[in-house]
């Protein structure tokens, strides 16, 4: 054995000694101010602050569109905002407040950016997950993602200096006939909705993706092709996760302002005609903003019942969009 | 208590059900002329990784011939490559012949579908589409290019009754398949694969995941199912194997060590490897 009695003795003394000393003597667990916790609590605190502030932000924001709107509708009643079809805010002798061509023209976009982004993303997103070899999506999918990194500048201008006079305008105006405006709805809808392809491929992908590998053995086993997997059981079973990724899209084809100011310009007409300019809600905005428009000034604060406008749109389709993926994520999991 | 091995061959000799009972019979003797499915020489790797090496085996017609072994031994890959289900595993290669009624299903020309349509598969963990029972079972009817709605309501039925679910689920057709329970999406699935008319059933270990008492009802139905088709069942049971199968094949580090009657093979394993591993000596 290598205790020897005396250090086994020692060791149970020391055992002894810490049961047996009397409550006051033992280490008190009572806190006590260090410089230790003090720290602990200014980094708390430092953290909390910068959480708080981007909150306050926000709520900052929402306060301030949301008294400037009211400001407004003060000047201008609630029924002439939705139910006039002109908007003419800088007119001296009769200002018009009609927010229908502002939205005609965004919603025009964001629609043929869907019609665009939205079969181009989800195709996209099919090849990617059900017929791509590992190595090929490697490659392709980092491409595809390059998309969302263009800044949309870019895309504004290859809308107005390649896309409408090379592309538009030879098949429309050449050979259709149709007049073609160097500033028009189509190529921008265009260029927005080849920016919300990576948007759409790589949320669908995902889901797409988490459907179990087991449906689609299932599909196999039964003699289905790929392309039957493919669209009667992967798609249908991730449709929910899918729509969600469209409608964050759209709201982002919705807010999306430097590409559509440059190629749709700034004409605000309640039409439908995707040839000529129009203005949407976002151009709008730009305009106003470089314009020189007194502070207070009814075209001031229609610049803010715009960006109300705007913002509750998006938010509506944010938060409908994460609602259904967050109950789509609840079925396979 | 599990009962033993010879036992539950005992049992099974003397005309017994092979579980809890239903319809029973006695079973004639099979049709071992012409074997279903054979395989020669067959090798089969992963990458760089061999998983099978060398099988040679013969299927009986309108059997069930058990695949038993213990975990990673190659019964699940052999059992998928008889209907090329490895196909869509990355890096998977297959050397040597598998035929179905003698012809070789790994010829160029094999048309992979339809390969897969003559043989189904039920797998391990159930997977339903998430669709109404009558969608699960009219699924393969219907990409077959069947649209005909009284033909596919006639085709649900009768699967459904041959899949013991019809009692259970006839008033909730429409209901969701995720709804079912365990045993009974497991028996979905079987009526499902049986809805395309196949020829051949592959089931990998389709009860693992259930209850006894579903468990005894899928071993009732393949016993039952034994008289039109030809099952290839794997099974890590050796209990479950010895009451479905006339035939046991057993597998171990990705070779087939011995194939027999059911019978001899549990009371009389011929090679050392076997006994070990049916008397619990591993695995």
């Amino acid at each position: 054995m290598s205790n020897t009695p005396d250090s086994e003795s020692r060791a149970t003394g020391a055992r002894l000694t810490s049961a047996t000393l009397s409550p006051a003597e033992r280490p008190s667990l009572q806190k006590r101010w260090s410089l230790t916790t003090l720290k602990e609590q200014c980094i708390r605190l430092v953290l909390f602050c910068c959480a708080l502030l981007s909150v306050a932000t926000t709520a900052g924001i929402i306060l301030v569109l949301f008294s400037e709107t009211l400001l407004f509708f003060s000047q201008v009643s609630v029924l002439s905002f939705f139910g006039d079809t002109v908007w003419q805010p800088q007119s001296q002798d009769n200002p018009r407040f009609g927010i229908w061509p502002l939205a005609c023209g965004t919603f025009l976009v964001a629609g043929i950016a869907g019609l665009i982004g939205m079969p181009l993303g989800l195709l996209s997103a099919l090849y990617l997950s059900e017929y791509a070899s590992e190595r090929s999506r490697s490659y392709l999918k980092p491409t595809l993602e390059v998309l969302a990194g263009i800044p949309s500048i870019v895309y504004g201008y290859f809308a107005l200096v390649f896309l409408t006079p090379y592309v538009l305008q030879p098949i429309f105006m050449n050979a259709l006939g149709f007049e073609v405006g160097g500033f028009n709805v189509l190529s921008a809808g265009i260029v927005v909705g080849i920016m919300i392809v990576p948007t759409i491929s790589s949320l669908s992908e995902d889901v797409l993706r988490s459907v179990p590998r087991g449906l689609r053995e299932a599909g196999l086993a039964l003699g289905s092709t790929k392309f039957d997997v493919s669209v009667r059981i992967v798609l249908p079973a991730a449709l929910s996760g899918i729509m969600a990724a469209f409608l964050l899209a759209l709201s982002r084809a919705v807010g999306e302002t430097m590409a559509v100011t440059i190629a749709a310009g700034s004409q605000p007409d309640l039409s439908l005609n995707v040839l000529r300019s129009i203005e949407t809600m976002t151009a709008y905005i730009v305009m106003v903003s470089l314009g020189e428009a007194a502070a207070g000034s009814i075209e001031y604060r229609s610049l803010y019942v715009v960006a109300m406008s705007l913002f509750l749109i998006t938010l509506v389709m944010n938060i409908i969009a994460r609602f259904i993926l967050r109950r789509y994520r609840n079925v396979y999991q | 208590m599990l009962p033993s091995l010879s036992q539950v061959i005992a049992e099974k000799k003397a005309g017994q059900p092979p579980t809890h009972g239903q319809g029973a019979m006695s079973h004639g003797t099979p049709d071992t002329s012409q074997p279903k499915i054979e395989t020669r020489h067959l090798n089969f790797y992963y990458g760089q990784r061999q998983a099978l090496f060398d099988i040679s085996i013969q299927v009986p017609q309108r059997n069930v011939t058990a695949l038993i072994g213990p975990s990673g031994c190659g019964k699940s890959t052999f059992l998928r490559t008889l209907n090329r289900m490895n196909d869509i595993v990355d890096g998977a290669r297959v050397e040597g012949l598998v035929q179905l009624d003698g012809t070789d299903i790994y010829r160029p020309n094999i048309d992979v579908v339809s390969l897969r349509k003559r043989v189904g598969m039920v797998f391990q963990k159930s997977n339903p589409f998430p669709k109404s029972v009558f969608d699960n079972v009219a699924f393969g009817p219907r990409i077959a290019g069947l649209t005909d709605r009284k033909k596919l309501g006639e085709i649900v039925e009768s699967c459904l009754k041959r899949a013991a679910l019809w009692e259970e689920v006839s008033h909730r057709l429409k209901d969701s398949a995720l709804a079912l329970s365990g045993g009974q999406q497991q028996r979905l699935c079987i009526a499902r694969a049986l809805a395309t008319d196949p020829e051949v059933l592959l089931m990998d270990e389709p009860a693992s995941a259930l209850d006894p008492a579903s468990t005894a009802r899928v071993e009732d139905l393949i016993f039952e199912l034994r008289r039109n088709y030809t099952i290839v069942i794997v099974t890590h049971n050796m209990q479950q194997a010895a009451r479905v199968s006339e035939f046991t094949a057993f597998f171990f580090q990705g070779r087939l060590i011995e194939m027999d009657r059911t019978d001899q093979l549990f009371t009389k394993p011929k090679e050392k490897e076997t006994e070990d591993y049916i008397t619990g000596r591993f695995g």
